[in-house]
Protein backbone atom coordinates (compact mmCIF):
# COMPACT_ATOMS: atom_id res chain seq x y z
CA UNK A 1 0.00 0.00 0.00
CA UNK A 2 1.30 3.46 -0.83
CA UNK A 3 2.19 5.94 1.89
CA UNK A 4 -0.64 8.16 0.72
CA UNK A 5 -3.20 5.38 1.12
CA UNK A 6 -1.77 4.49 4.51
CA UNK A 7 -2.19 8.13 5.50
CA UNK A 8 -5.78 7.93 4.24
CA UNK A 9 -6.43 4.89 6.44
CA UNK A 10 -5.13 6.86 9.40
CA UNK A 11 -7.45 9.74 8.49
CA UNK A 12 -10.42 7.39 8.08
CA UNK A 13 -9.61 5.94 11.50
CA UNK A 14 -9.69 9.41 13.10
CA UNK A 15 -12.78 10.52 11.15
CA UNK A 16 -14.75 7.42 12.14
CA UNK A 17 -13.53 7.92 15.71
CA UNK A 18 -14.96 11.43 15.72
CA UNK A 19 -18.26 10.05 14.41
CA UNK A 20 -18.26 7.13 16.86
CA UNK A 21 -17.60 9.28 19.94
CA UNK A 22 -21.11 10.78 20.19
CA UNK A 23 -22.65 7.46 19.03
CA UNK A 24 -20.90 5.65 21.88
CA UNK A 25 -22.09 8.20 24.43
CA UNK A 26 -25.67 7.78 23.21
CA UNK A 27 -25.25 4.00 23.23
CA UNK A 28 -23.83 3.97 26.77
CA UNK A 29 -26.68 6.14 28.01
CA UNK A 30 -29.19 3.90 26.23
CA UNK A 31 -27.64 0.84 27.85
CA UNK A 32 -28.00 2.33 31.30
CA UNK A 33 -31.67 3.16 30.65
CA UNK A 34 -32.35 -0.20 29.10
CA UNK A 35 -30.80 -2.11 31.97
CA UNK A 36 -32.79 -0.12 34.53
CA UNK A 37 -36.03 -0.72 32.64
CA UNK A 38 -35.28 -4.41 32.52
CA UNK A 39 -33.66 -6.14 29.60
CA UNK A 40 -36.26 -7.92 27.51
CA UNK A 41 -36.83 -8.30 23.78
CA UNK A 42 -40.11 -6.48 24.11
CA UNK A 43 -38.55 -3.49 25.88
CA UNK A 44 -35.75 -3.24 23.31
CA UNK A 45 -37.95 -3.73 20.25
CA UNK A 46 -40.61 -1.34 21.54
CA UNK A 47 -38.00 1.36 21.38
CA UNK A 48 -36.54 0.53 18.00
CA UNK A 49 -39.33 -1.03 15.93
CA UNK A 50 -40.38 1.18 13.03
CA UNK A 51 -38.13 4.01 14.16
CA UNK A 52 -36.41 5.81 11.31
CA UNK A 53 -34.27 7.73 13.78
CA UNK A 54 -32.88 4.61 15.47
CA UNK A 55 -32.48 3.00 12.06
CA UNK A 56 -30.38 5.85 10.72
CA UNK A 57 -28.45 6.19 13.98
CA UNK A 58 -27.55 2.53 14.29
CA UNK A 59 -26.75 2.16 10.58
CA UNK A 60 -24.27 5.02 10.77
CA UNK A 61 -22.91 3.58 14.02
CA UNK A 62 -22.43 0.15 12.43
CA UNK A 63 -20.71 1.42 9.29
CA UNK A 64 -18.36 3.68 11.25
CA UNK A 65 -17.56 0.89 13.72
CA UNK A 66 -16.92 -1.61 10.93
CA UNK A 67 -14.45 0.67 9.17
CA UNK A 68 -12.81 1.79 12.43
CA UNK A 69 -12.49 -1.77 13.70
CA UNK A 70 -11.10 -3.13 10.44
CA UNK A 71 -8.40 -0.47 10.25
CA UNK A 72 -7.54 -1.03 13.90
CA UNK A 73 -7.27 -4.79 13.46
CA UNK A 74 -5.00 -4.25 10.47
CA UNK A 75 -2.59 -2.27 12.65
CA UNK A 76 -2.68 -4.83 15.46
CA UNK A 77 -2.06 -7.68 13.00
CA UNK A 78 0.91 -5.83 11.52
CA UNK A 79 2.50 -4.90 14.86
CA UNK A 80 1.77 -7.95 16.99
CA UNK A 81 1.49 -10.76 14.43
CA UNK A 82 3.93 -9.38 11.89
CA UNK A 83 1.23 -9.80 9.26
CA UNK A 84 1.66 -7.17 6.54
CA UNK A 85 1.12 -6.86 2.81
CA UNK A 86 -1.67 -7.56 0.35
CA UNK A 87 -2.92 -10.64 2.22
CA UNK A 88 -3.25 -8.80 5.50
CA UNK A 89 -4.94 -5.85 3.79
CA UNK A 90 -7.43 -8.19 2.15
CA UNK A 91 -8.14 -9.92 5.46
CA UNK A 92 -8.85 -6.65 7.24
CA UNK A 93 -11.06 -5.50 4.37
CA UNK A 94 -12.96 -8.75 4.68
CA UNK A 95 -13.31 -8.24 8.44
CA UNK A 96 -14.70 -4.75 7.86
CA UNK A 97 -17.16 -6.04 5.29
CA UNK A 98 -18.29 -8.86 7.57
CA UNK A 99 -18.81 -6.47 10.48
CA UNK A 100 -20.77 -4.09 8.27
CA UNK A 101 -23.02 -6.82 6.87
CA UNK A 102 -23.66 -8.51 10.21
CA UNK A 103 -24.27 -5.11 11.77
CA UNK A 104 -26.73 -3.89 9.17
CA UNK A 105 -28.54 -7.20 9.44
CA UNK A 106 -28.83 -6.65 13.18
CA UNK A 107 -30.14 -3.11 12.62
CA UNK A 108 -32.73 -4.49 10.23
CA UNK A 109 -33.68 -7.11 12.81
CA UNK A 110 -34.55 -4.55 15.47
CA UNK A 111 -35.89 -1.74 13.32
CA UNK A 112 -37.87 -3.37 10.58
CA UNK B 1 6.35 -4.83 33.09
CA UNK B 2 9.43 -3.50 31.31
CA UNK B 3 10.62 -0.43 33.25
CA UNK B 4 10.63 1.78 30.16
CA UNK B 5 6.89 1.10 29.78
CA UNK B 6 5.74 1.88 33.29
CA UNK B 7 4.20 5.31 32.68
CA UNK B 8 0.70 6.70 32.04
CA UNK B 9 0.99 7.15 28.28
CA UNK B 10 1.93 3.52 27.83
CA UNK B 11 -0.88 2.35 30.06
CA UNK B 12 -3.29 4.47 28.04
CA UNK B 13 -2.02 2.82 24.86
CA UNK B 14 -2.25 -0.77 26.06
CA UNK B 15 -5.75 -0.28 27.51
CA UNK B 16 -6.86 1.33 24.27
CA UNK B 17 -5.40 -1.45 22.15
CA UNK B 18 -6.65 -4.38 24.24
CA UNK B 19 -10.11 -2.85 24.62
CA UNK B 20 -10.24 -2.27 20.87
CA UNK B 21 -9.32 -5.86 20.07
CA UNK B 22 -11.81 -7.08 22.66
CA UNK B 23 -14.61 -4.98 21.20
CA UNK B 24 -13.77 -6.02 17.64
CA UNK B 25 -13.98 -9.68 18.64
CA UNK B 26 -17.19 -9.11 20.63
CA UNK B 27 -19.06 -7.16 17.94
CA UNK B 28 -19.88 -10.09 15.61
CA UNK B 29 -21.40 -11.95 18.56
CA UNK B 30 -23.38 -8.82 19.51
CA UNK B 31 -24.69 -8.46 15.97
CA UNK B 32 -25.62 -12.13 15.74
CA UNK B 33 -27.56 -11.95 19.02
CA UNK B 34 -29.47 -8.87 17.90
CA UNK B 35 -30.10 -10.61 14.60
CA UNK B 36 -32.06 -13.22 16.56
CA UNK B 37 -34.90 -10.70 16.53
CA UNK B 38 -35.33 -11.57 12.86
CA UNK B 39 -36.94 -14.73 14.16
CA UNK B 40 -39.35 -12.70 16.28
CA UNK B 41 -39.15 -11.31 19.79
CA UNK B 42 -39.35 -14.77 21.33
CA UNK B 43 -36.01 -15.85 19.88
CA UNK B 44 -34.31 -12.76 21.31
CA UNK B 45 -36.06 -13.22 24.66
CA UNK B 46 -34.73 -16.75 24.96
CA UNK B 47 -31.21 -15.44 24.66
CA UNK B 48 -31.87 -12.57 27.08
CA UNK B 49 -33.16 -15.04 29.68
CA UNK B 50 -29.96 -17.02 29.32
CA UNK B 51 -28.00 -13.82 29.74
CA UNK B 52 -29.50 -13.22 33.18
CA UNK B 53 -26.90 -15.56 34.64
CA UNK B 54 -24.45 -13.75 36.94
CA UNK B 55 -21.37 -14.68 34.93
CA UNK B 56 -22.95 -13.25 31.80
CA UNK B 57 -23.99 -10.11 33.65
CA UNK B 58 -20.41 -9.69 34.83
CA UNK B 59 -19.19 -10.12 31.27
CA UNK B 60 -21.68 -7.49 30.12
CA UNK B 61 -20.29 -5.09 32.68
CA UNK B 62 -16.82 -5.91 31.38
CA UNK B 63 -17.92 -5.04 27.85
CA UNK B 64 -19.33 -1.73 28.99
CA UNK B 65 -15.97 -1.04 30.65
CA UNK B 66 -14.16 -1.92 27.40
CA UNK B 67 -16.38 0.47 25.48
CA UNK B 68 -15.96 3.28 28.01
CA UNK B 69 -12.20 2.75 28.21
CA UNK B 70 -11.78 2.64 24.44
CA UNK B 71 -13.93 5.76 24.05
CA UNK B 72 -11.95 7.67 26.66
CA UNK B 73 -8.58 6.63 25.23
CA UNK B 74 -9.80 7.56 21.77
CA UNK B 75 -10.83 11.05 22.87
CA UNK B 76 -7.36 11.44 24.40
CA UNK B 77 -5.73 10.54 21.06
CA UNK B 78 -7.97 12.93 19.13
CA UNK B 79 -7.05 15.70 21.57
CA UNK B 80 -3.31 14.95 21.37
CA UNK B 81 -3.30 14.80 17.59
CA UNK B 82 -5.64 17.60 16.60
CA UNK B 83 -5.58 20.23 19.31
CA UNK B 84 -2.63 22.61 19.62
CA UNK B 85 -0.19 21.09 22.08
CA UNK B 86 -0.56 21.99 25.72
CA UNK B 87 1.38 20.73 28.72
CA UNK B 88 -1.74 19.38 30.40
CA UNK B 89 -2.24 16.98 27.51
CA UNK B 90 0.05 14.61 29.36
CA UNK B 91 -2.61 14.34 32.06
CA UNK B 92 -5.20 13.17 29.55
CA UNK B 93 -4.41 9.53 30.27
CA UNK B 94 -5.57 10.04 33.85
CA UNK B 95 -8.70 11.87 32.71
CA UNK B 96 -9.53 9.03 30.33
CA UNK B 97 -9.11 6.45 33.07
CA UNK B 98 -11.34 8.45 35.39
CA UNK B 99 -14.09 8.65 32.78
CA UNK B 100 -13.98 4.92 32.09
CA UNK B 101 -14.19 4.10 35.78
CA UNK B 102 -17.09 6.49 36.25
CA UNK B 103 -18.97 4.93 33.37
CA UNK B 104 -18.40 1.46 34.78
CA UNK B 105 -19.66 2.59 38.16
CA UNK B 106 -22.80 4.11 36.71
CA UNK B 107 -23.55 0.94 34.81
CA UNK B 108 -22.91 -1.31 37.77
CA UNK B 109 -25.16 0.79 40.01
CA UNK B 110 -27.94 0.91 37.42
CA UNK B 111 -28.71 -2.74 37.94
CA UNK C 1 29.61 -2.95 46.91
CA UNK C 2 27.46 -2.92 43.80
CA UNK C 3 26.48 -6.11 42.03
CA UNK C 4 26.59 -5.24 38.34
CA UNK C 5 25.42 -7.48 35.48
CA UNK C 6 26.80 -6.39 32.12
CA UNK C 7 25.84 -7.68 28.67
CA UNK C 8 28.72 -9.41 26.92
CA UNK C 9 28.65 -10.56 23.31
CA UNK C 10 26.60 -9.55 20.28
CA UNK C 11 23.03 -10.50 19.50
CA UNK C 12 23.86 -13.77 21.25
CA UNK C 13 25.60 -13.42 24.56
CA UNK C 14 24.99 -13.32 28.27
CA UNK C 15 25.16 -11.13 31.33
CA UNK C 16 28.48 -11.17 33.18
CA UNK C 17 28.53 -10.35 36.90
CA UNK C 18 30.96 -7.91 38.50
CA UNK C 19 31.41 -6.41 41.95
CA UNK C 20 32.14 -2.69 41.92
CA UNK C 21 32.85 -0.50 44.97
CA UNK C 22 30.27 2.20 45.63
CA UNK C 23 31.52 5.77 45.65
CA UNK C 24 29.76 9.08 46.42
CA UNK C 25 28.20 10.83 43.38
CA UNK C 26 29.01 7.78 41.29
CA UNK C 27 27.40 7.55 37.85
CA UNK C 28 26.67 4.40 35.86
CA UNK C 29 29.37 5.51 33.41
CA UNK C 30 31.82 5.55 36.31
CA UNK C 31 30.80 1.96 37.07
CA UNK C 32 31.30 0.79 33.48
CA UNK C 33 34.64 2.59 33.30
CA UNK C 34 35.77 0.97 36.56
CA UNK C 35 34.91 -2.47 35.19
CA UNK C 36 36.75 -1.91 31.92
CA UNK C 37 39.88 -0.43 33.56
CA UNK C 38 40.21 -2.58 36.68
CA UNK C 39 38.26 -5.80 36.19
CA UNK C 40 37.92 -6.78 32.52
CA UNK C 41 39.69 -4.80 29.81
CA UNK C 42 37.86 -6.72 27.08
CA UNK C 43 34.60 -4.86 27.84
CA UNK C 44 33.56 -2.57 24.95
CA UNK C 45 31.49 0.57 25.48
CA UNK C 46 31.05 4.09 24.09
CA UNK C 47 31.39 7.45 25.74
CA UNK C 48 32.83 10.84 24.88
CA UNK C 49 32.07 14.02 26.81
CA UNK C 50 31.14 12.40 30.17
CA UNK C 51 29.09 15.52 31.02
CA UNK C 52 25.69 15.07 29.41
CA UNK C 53 26.22 16.90 26.13
CA UNK C 54 27.00 14.33 23.43
CA UNK C 55 24.65 11.38 24.07
CA UNK C 56 27.33 8.78 23.17
CA UNK C 57 27.04 6.93 26.50
CA UNK C 58 23.39 5.96 26.09
CA UNK C 59 22.74 2.40 27.31
CA UNK C 60 19.93 0.40 28.88
CA UNK C 61 20.18 0.65 32.67
CA UNK C 62 17.84 -1.56 34.72
CA UNK C 63 15.56 -1.80 31.70
CA UNK C 64 15.44 1.89 30.76
CA UNK C 65 17.49 3.66 28.06
CA UNK C 66 19.46 6.45 29.70
CA UNK C 67 22.63 8.54 29.45
CA UNK C 68 24.96 6.64 31.78
CA UNK C 69 27.05 9.74 32.52
CA UNK C 70 23.94 11.49 33.85
CA UNK C 71 22.52 8.53 35.74
CA UNK C 72 23.59 8.54 39.36
CA UNK C 73 23.90 5.11 40.89
CA UNK C 74 22.01 6.37 43.95
CA UNK C 75 18.94 6.91 41.80
CA UNK C 76 18.88 3.53 40.07
CA UNK C 77 20.96 1.14 42.13
CA UNK C 78 18.78 1.36 45.22
CA UNK C 79 19.12 -2.25 46.21
CA UNK C 80 22.77 -2.39 45.19
CA UNK C 81 22.08 -4.10 41.87
CA UNK C 82 22.59 -2.79 38.33
CA UNK C 83 21.84 -4.44 34.99
CA UNK C 84 23.59 -2.69 32.09
CA UNK C 85 22.83 -3.60 28.48
CA UNK C 86 23.23 -1.96 25.07
CA UNK C 87 20.43 0.24 23.67
CA UNK C 88 17.37 -1.72 22.55
CA UNK C 89 15.92 -1.77 19.01
CA UNK C 90 19.40 -1.65 17.47
CA UNK C 91 21.84 -4.36 16.40
CA UNK C 92 24.58 -4.99 18.96
CA UNK C 93 28.13 -4.52 17.73
CA UNK C 94 29.75 -5.85 20.89
CA UNK C 95 28.89 -5.75 24.59
CA UNK C 96 27.45 -2.29 25.32
CA UNK C 97 28.01 -0.86 21.85
CA UNK C 98 24.97 -0.60 19.57
CA UNK C 99 25.06 -0.08 15.79
CA UNK C 100 23.42 3.28 15.14
CA UNK C 101 23.53 3.18 11.34
CA UNK C 102 19.85 2.42 10.87
CA UNK C 103 18.93 5.16 13.35
CA UNK C 104 20.76 7.72 11.20
CA UNK C 105 19.60 6.20 7.91
CA UNK C 106 16.02 6.72 9.07
CA UNK C 107 16.89 10.29 10.06
CA UNK C 108 17.92 10.85 6.47
CA UNK C 109 14.90 9.05 5.01
CA UNK C 110 12.57 11.20 7.07
CA UNK C 111 13.89 14.28 5.30
CA UNK C 112 15.97 15.22 8.33
CA UNK C 113 18.31 17.33 6.27
CA UNK C 114 18.14 21.04 5.57
CA UNK C 115 17.70 21.96 1.89
CA UNK C 116 18.97 25.47 1.21
CA UNK C 117 17.32 27.74 -1.34
CA UNK C 118 19.62 30.77 -1.25
CA UNK C 119 23.08 31.33 -2.60
CA UNK C 120 25.84 32.46 -0.27
CA UNK C 121 25.59 36.14 -1.24
CA UNK C 122 21.85 36.41 -0.54
CA UNK C 123 20.69 38.55 2.35
CA UNK C 124 20.03 36.99 5.77
CA UNK C 125 16.70 35.26 6.14
CA UNK C 126 14.51 37.02 8.66
CA UNK C 127 13.01 34.52 11.09
CA UNK C 128 11.16 35.94 14.06
CA UNK C 129 12.01 33.86 17.14
CA UNK C 130 8.55 34.45 18.57
CA UNK C 131 6.70 33.33 15.44
CA UNK C 132 4.55 30.24 15.86
CA UNK C 133 6.66 28.26 13.41
CA UNK C 134 9.95 29.13 15.09
CA UNK C 135 8.55 28.32 18.53
CA UNK C 136 7.43 24.93 17.23
CA UNK C 137 10.85 24.26 15.71
CA UNK C 138 12.65 25.47 18.84
CA UNK C 139 10.65 23.06 20.99
CA UNK C 140 12.38 20.17 19.26
CA UNK C 141 15.62 21.63 17.98
CA UNK C 142 17.90 20.56 20.83
CA UNK C 143 17.97 16.88 19.83
CA UNK C 144 21.51 15.49 19.72
CA UNK C 145 20.64 12.14 18.19
CA UNK C 146 21.40 9.95 21.22
CA UNK C 147 18.78 7.31 20.27
CA UNK C 148 17.29 6.97 23.75
CA UNK C 149 13.82 7.69 22.35
CA UNK C 150 14.36 5.21 19.52
CA UNK C 151 15.38 2.54 22.03
CA UNK C 152 12.35 3.28 24.20
CA UNK C 153 9.75 3.20 21.44
CA UNK C 154 7.61 0.08 21.15
CA UNK C 155 6.44 1.00 17.65
CA UNK C 156 10.08 0.91 16.54
CA UNK C 157 10.26 -2.52 18.12
CA UNK C 158 7.13 -3.82 16.42
CA UNK C 159 7.39 -2.04 13.07
CA UNK C 160 10.86 -2.40 11.52
CA UNK C 161 10.20 0.26 8.88
CA UNK C 162 9.06 2.92 11.40
CA UNK C 163 11.27 5.99 11.10
CA UNK C 164 11.13 6.58 14.84
CA UNK C 165 10.67 9.54 17.18
CA UNK C 166 14.03 11.27 16.68
CA UNK C 167 13.92 11.27 12.89
CA UNK C 168 10.33 12.49 12.86
CA UNK C 169 11.07 15.13 15.49
CA UNK C 170 13.89 16.46 13.32
CA UNK C 171 11.64 16.41 10.25
CA UNK C 172 9.12 18.53 12.18
CA UNK C 173 11.71 21.15 13.12
CA UNK C 174 12.61 21.45 9.44
CA UNK C 175 8.96 21.47 8.38
CA UNK C 176 8.73 24.64 10.47
CA UNK C 177 11.78 26.20 8.85
CA UNK C 178 10.62 28.68 6.18
CA UNK C 179 14.11 28.73 4.66
CA UNK C 180 13.98 25.03 3.74
CA UNK C 181 13.20 24.17 0.13
CA UNK C 182 12.12 20.52 0.42
CA UNK C 183 8.82 20.82 2.28
CA UNK C 184 6.71 18.78 -0.17
CA UNK C 185 9.24 15.95 -0.37
CA UNK C 186 9.50 15.85 3.41
CA UNK C 187 5.73 15.64 3.87
CA UNK C 188 5.67 12.66 1.51
CA UNK C 189 8.63 11.11 3.35
CA UNK C 190 7.04 11.23 6.81
CA UNK C 191 3.58 9.98 5.83
CA UNK C 192 2.33 6.43 6.05
CA UNK C 193 2.83 3.30 8.15
CA UNK C 194 6.58 3.89 8.29
CA UNK C 195 6.09 7.52 9.21
CA UNK C 196 4.20 9.71 11.62
CA UNK C 197 0.95 7.80 11.16
CA UNK C 198 2.34 4.78 12.99
CA UNK C 199 2.81 6.70 16.25
CA UNK C 200 0.36 5.58 18.94
CA UNK C 201 1.08 8.41 21.42
CA UNK C 202 2.55 6.01 23.96
CA UNK C 203 4.92 8.85 24.84
CA UNK C 204 7.81 6.69 26.03
CA UNK C 205 10.01 8.98 23.95
CA UNK C 206 8.75 12.08 25.73
CA UNK C 207 9.00 10.33 29.10
CA UNK C 208 12.64 9.33 28.64
CA UNK C 209 14.22 12.04 26.47
CA UNK C 210 17.23 13.29 28.45
CA UNK C 211 16.79 16.74 26.90
CA UNK C 212 13.11 16.84 27.87
CA UNK C 213 11.94 17.12 24.29
CA UNK C 214 8.58 15.81 23.16
CA UNK C 215 8.78 13.85 19.92
CA UNK C 216 5.10 13.00 20.46
CA UNK C 217 4.32 16.68 20.13
CA UNK C 218 6.37 16.96 16.94
CA UNK C 219 4.80 13.85 15.47
CA UNK C 220 1.34 15.20 16.25
CA UNK C 221 2.34 18.28 14.29
CA UNK C 222 3.42 16.10 11.37
CA UNK C 223 0.09 14.26 11.45
CA UNK C 224 -1.68 17.59 10.99
CA UNK C 225 0.85 18.70 8.37
CA UNK C 226 0.22 15.58 6.28
CA UNK C 227 -3.56 16.00 6.15
CA UNK C 228 -3.27 17.66 2.75
CA UNK C 229 -1.06 14.86 1.50
CA UNK C 230 -3.61 12.28 2.63
CA UNK C 231 -6.38 14.16 0.87
CA UNK C 232 -4.48 14.15 -2.41
CA UNK C 233 -2.28 17.25 -2.45
CA UNK C 234 0.84 16.84 -4.53
CA UNK C 235 -0.84 14.11 -6.59
CA UNK C 236 1.05 13.77 -9.85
Amino acid sequence: MSARNEARLWLAQRATAALLAPCVLVHLATLVFAVRAGLSAQAILERTHGSLAWGVFYSAFVLAAALHGAIGLRTVAAEWLGWRGAGADAASAFAGLALALLGLRAVAAVVL
Amino acid sequence: MRPARNHPGWWAFIVHRLSGVGLALFLPAHFLVLGLALGGAAALDEFLRWSERPLVKAAEWGLVMLLAAHFAGGVRILALEFLPWREWHKALAAVAAAFALAAGLVFALAR
Amino acid sequence: MLRVAVWRGGAQGKLQEFEVPRRPSQTVLDVVTYIQRRLDSTLSYRFACRVGMCGSCAMTVNGKPRWTCRTHVDRVGGDGRLVIEPLANLPVVKDLVADLREFFDKWSRAGGRFHPTQARDADFARVRPDSRQRREADAGIECIGCAVCYAACDVVKWNPAYLGPAALNRAWTLANDPRDGAQRERVAAVAGDAGCHACHTMMSCTELCPKHLSPTRSIAGLKRATLGFALGEGES
